[in-house]
């Protein structure tokens, strides 16, 4: 019973360190170029996109998944979103940006990614 | 303004072929950005360059291309009817199996478990359910991999577990019962392949229930005919629309649709605009008048000269405003999202705690209820229902504003619009029609008549401003001959002064006159007479000498009353707000029953009236035809522009009025307020919903009922939430908002 419980307590600080520490994320540096980014199986891929300040930012969404949440991306703190349609390629151009992280989601907050910019 | 186009390209086989349609594209005037796709052989294009220079470009370096339009709804598949095809094919697949098994078990059909023979049986179901769940649910299970192994979580995060965790149980149970007291050994196959059908059959309904929520947009889209009649050199050529220039000579018979903006130049036609507008009765157009693409005329033929093509029109721009609109998000959302970002880990806690509980304080079989628990949370949790409840209200409720002539800039506005408290209308082009005509012209003994009027007009000749263009058609009108005056100087809201022939002559009110020392006290009993009246009076003076005054009087739209009372209804303060004299304000105000008016504000001064309703406390909305009230516009909780009819892209409006009619506020008020209420309706029922149904999954009702939620139970309440919401937002669409008028 003991055993159970400390399993169990260990198994919600994995959970919390697992989804919530801050961790370096996978990304692409943009440089001065389009970034493609596949929207497939509940991730953004890349999930984190890198941009100098003061630098237009291209992203180029492929969405392969048909499910409805990904059907759009939204760019909440920035007020941009883009219908995205399955199997094609959708264009979303950001204005300079100032130095800071702007997240990028699906409708329902469920896809996660965001726009570092240094 | 820089956009999008896309192409598709043809005899495109290499990535030299790549870089060689690249090169064609950036090289054409207008090109920011080219980017070739081999894989879909198409390319995107970013810049504004007219698409016909593209084609061009690709054909001169030796490959085929055609425009591919993403609004048409011809080579736009219906993709997400495919889709909820496939997901009722899984569903089906997924969900028949599964209640054989639950019938079977119940009807006691099926062998023990723990005989000899039962666990070869159950065994082989466990295999079969894998391979069924593998086959309807394998998106789940990649999803949540992958989420995972990115330290996300998701909706398929909690279904893959739940289910997972329901198979991997029952294989336990099958393989080896003695693992498992007898009262616990039981195989939860079907409620793994019942949870996964269900879960499909809700994506597949909520698939179905968004493509309706999206209607308007492609009514709007449909409005847009495929091709156009041109008239070059007096021969009619049936030509696709994406070709029309400006300048071309169109023809429309009876019974089409307009196809582009433009200026009627022969043919008489009553027009049908109630699609932009909402404004239901035709209206006659004629040569001289504006016609708007996706327009339908009615039995008269019209040839007119096109203005705005492409992405131009009034309509492409009422499309592009709207699907921006719609997808934006409204500050209530914001709140949701950061719920939304912890809530599936914090869901698998709580799944964890719930195990947990069972086994430090549940009855036995304690393995199987707390599995069955645990799986009931991870099930019913619902974050898309969450996600949803904004987004798919915004949709339908900026649509269905659209269908009335409301076109919304974002969420933002049209949630303001429900909370407002007072309005201000702008009197001119807003509460009157906004075409002021000369109703007097009363000379002093230094003129006549036609010298009061040829002089006002010789000075106002220059001006943008309405009471102008009422003089100079009073002129045209009696054929007097406008000469021309030189060293214009207005002062705004006052007056203007200009030379004529070596005179000074001065246009304005009386305080414009008295500053410049000309007195007005011989016409001023005139002057109130018509300000009483409703008409603006301005004084004419040559050389310092009195020549006369000006009465003009701008009617009242025929509707405003009506609008006016309608907003009081709706339970606002209704303001009027103007440059005229007090008596001319008022004069307006009492025929469409306004008792609080500002008048005699100055255009700077028109932001500060707004601001200081704010300071009150209201949330303020101000209407105005954007022409001189841009900061007031701006400064507003709400800026209305009111019919803007042809030039929608009014930056400081976050409500553009289609029609010309202040029945579009109380509208867009009406359609706001109900889009705001299904929104709390949506949080509220995803939230409790939540906040009931986690808790109940885990199973607190046990020690007061003991009753425990089926896991199968869990999959049909999370598959109904999200669809409840999408249909809850589809209601909207069923909203009238003249109901009240």
């Amino acid at each position: 019973m003991m055993l159970i419980n400390l399993v169990g307590l260990a198994l919600i600080a994995l959970i919390a360190w697992w989804f919530w520490w801050p961790r370096a994320r996978p990304g692409a540096d943009a440089g001065t170029g389009v970034v493609d980014i596949i929207v497939a199986d509940g991730v953004y891929t890349p999930e984190q996109v890198t941009v100098a300040a003061g630098q237009p930012l291209r992203l180029r969404f492929l969405r392969r998944d048909p499910s409805a949440c990904a059907a759009q991306v939204v760019f909440a703190e920035l007020g941009v979103s883009a219908d995205l349609r399955v199997g094609r390629q959708t264009l979303v151009s950001l204005p300079p940006l100032a130095p800071g992280r702007y997240g990028f989601t699906c409708q329902m907050g469920m896809y996660r990614g965001q726009v570092v910019v240094r | 303004m820089s956009h999008e186009t896309r192409i598709a390209l043809e005899g495109m086989h290499c990535a030299s072929c790549v870089g060689r349609v690249e090169t064609a594209l950036t090289a054409v005037d207008g090109v920011d950005s080219a980017a070739v796709n081999l894989a879909d052989r198409t390319a995107l294009v970013q810049g504004d360059a007219a698409p016909s220079d593209l084609v061009a470009a690709v054909k001169g370096a030796g490959y085929a291309a055609t425009v591919l339009d993403d609004d048409d709804p011809d080579t736009a598949p219906d993709e997400s009817e495919v889709e909820a095809r496939r997901l009722l094919v899984r569903t089906a697949v997924a969900g028949a199996p599964g209640v054989a098994l639950m019938v079977g078990d119940l009807a006691g059909w099926l062998p023990m478990l723990h005989a000899g023979t039962g666990q070869a049986f159950w065994l082989a179901v466990g295999l079969a359910t894998a391979a069924l769940m593998a086959y309807a649910g394998a998106r789940f299970f990649r999803g949540a991999w992958r989420s995972l192994r990115a330290h996300h979580a998701n909706m398929d995060t909690l279904i893959a577990m739940g289910t997972g965790a329901a198979w991997a149980y029952s294989m336990v149970v099958a393989a080896w019962p003695v693992l498992v007291p007898i009262a616990a050994r039981h195989a939860y196959f079907e409620a793994a392949l019942i949870i996964i059908a269900l879960i499909n059959l809700g994506q597949a309904l909520e698939l179905r229930a968004r493509g309706r929520a999206s209607i308007a947009i492609r009514r709007l889209v449909g409005l847009r005919p495929r091709t156009a009649r041109v008239l070059r050199e007096g021969v009619e050529h049936e030509v696709p629309i994406d070709t029309l220039r400006i300048g071309d000579r169109v023809r429309v018979r009876p019974g089409e649709r307009v196809p582009v903006d433009g200026v009627v130049v022969d043919g008489e036609s009553a027009v049908d605009e109630s699609m932009l507008t909402g404004e239901p009765l035709p209206v006659t157009r004629r040569a001289g008048d504006a016609v708007t693409g996706g327009t339908l005329n009615g039995s008269g033929a019209l040839v007119f000269e096109a203005e705005r093509v492409g992405r131009d029109t009034v309509l492409a721009q009422i499309v592009a405003m709207v699907r921006a609109a719609q997808a934006s998000r409204p500050p209530i959302a914001r709140i949701v999202d950061k719920v939304s970002a912890v809530f599936v880990p914090a869901v698998l806690m709580v799944a964890v705690i719930t195990v947990l509980a069972w086994v430090n304080f549940g009855p036995a079989p304690v393995a199987a209820n707390a599995l069955v628990a645990a799986v009931s949370v991870l099930i019913i949790a619902c974050p898309c229902a969450l996600g949803l409840a904004t987004p798919m209200s915004i949709m339908v409720g900026v649509g269905k504003a659209a269908e009335h002539g409301v076109v919304v800039r974002d969420g933002e506005a049209l949630q303001r619009s429900g909370k407002l408290g007072a309005v201000i209308l702008d009197k001119t082009g807003t509460i009157t029609e906004g075409r002021p005509a000369l109703v007097a012209a009363i000379p002093t003994d230094s003129a006549d008549e036609s010298t009061l009027i040829k002089v006002a007009a010789a000075v106002e000749q220059g001006s943008e401003h309405p009471l102008a263009r009422a003089v100079l058609e009073a002129a045209e009108a009696r054929e007097i001959s406008i000469p021309t005056a030189t060293g214009f100087n207005a002062v705004a809201g006052e007056g203007v002064g200009a030379n004529l022939d070596g005179a000074t002559v001065l246009v304005g009110n009386a305080e414009f006159l008295a500053a410049q020392g000309v007195g007005t006290g011989p016409l001023r009993a005139a002057a109130d007479r018509h300000a009483g009246d409703g008409a603006t009076t301005v004084f004419v003076a040559r050389e310092g000498a009195l020549l006369g005054m000006l009465a003009i009087a701008d009617p009242v739209r025929a509707d405003a009353a009506a609008a006016i009372a309608r907003l009081r209804a709706q339970g606002m303060r209704v303001v009027m707000l103007t440059g005229d004299r007090q008596a001319t304000a008022a004069a307006v105000a009492r025929a469409v029953g306004i008792d609080e008016v500002f008048a005699e504000v100055r255009p700077d001064a028109k932001a500060d009236k707004v601001a200081a309703l704010q300071a009150e406390g209201l949330v303020t909305a101000m209407v105005g035809d954007g022409i001189n009230d841009a900061p007031a516009l701006a400064r507003a909780d709400v800026g209305f522009a009111i019919g803007a009819g042809t030039d929608v892209a009014i930056e400081s409006a976050g409500i553009t009025l289609m029609r010309s009619s202040l029945h579009g506020v109380a509208d867009a008020v009406a359609v706001s307020r109900a889009t705001v209420r299904n929104i709390h309706q949506n949080l509220f029922g995803a939230f409790i919903y939540n906040v009931l149904g986690i808790p109940i999954a885990a199973g607190v009702l046990y020690p007061l009922f003991g009753v425990m939620m089926n896991p199968m139970i869990a999959g049909a309440a999370m598959a109904l939430s999200s669809v409840t919401v999408v249909t809850n937002a589809n209601r909207l669409r069923w909203f009238r908002p003249e109901a009240a008028r």
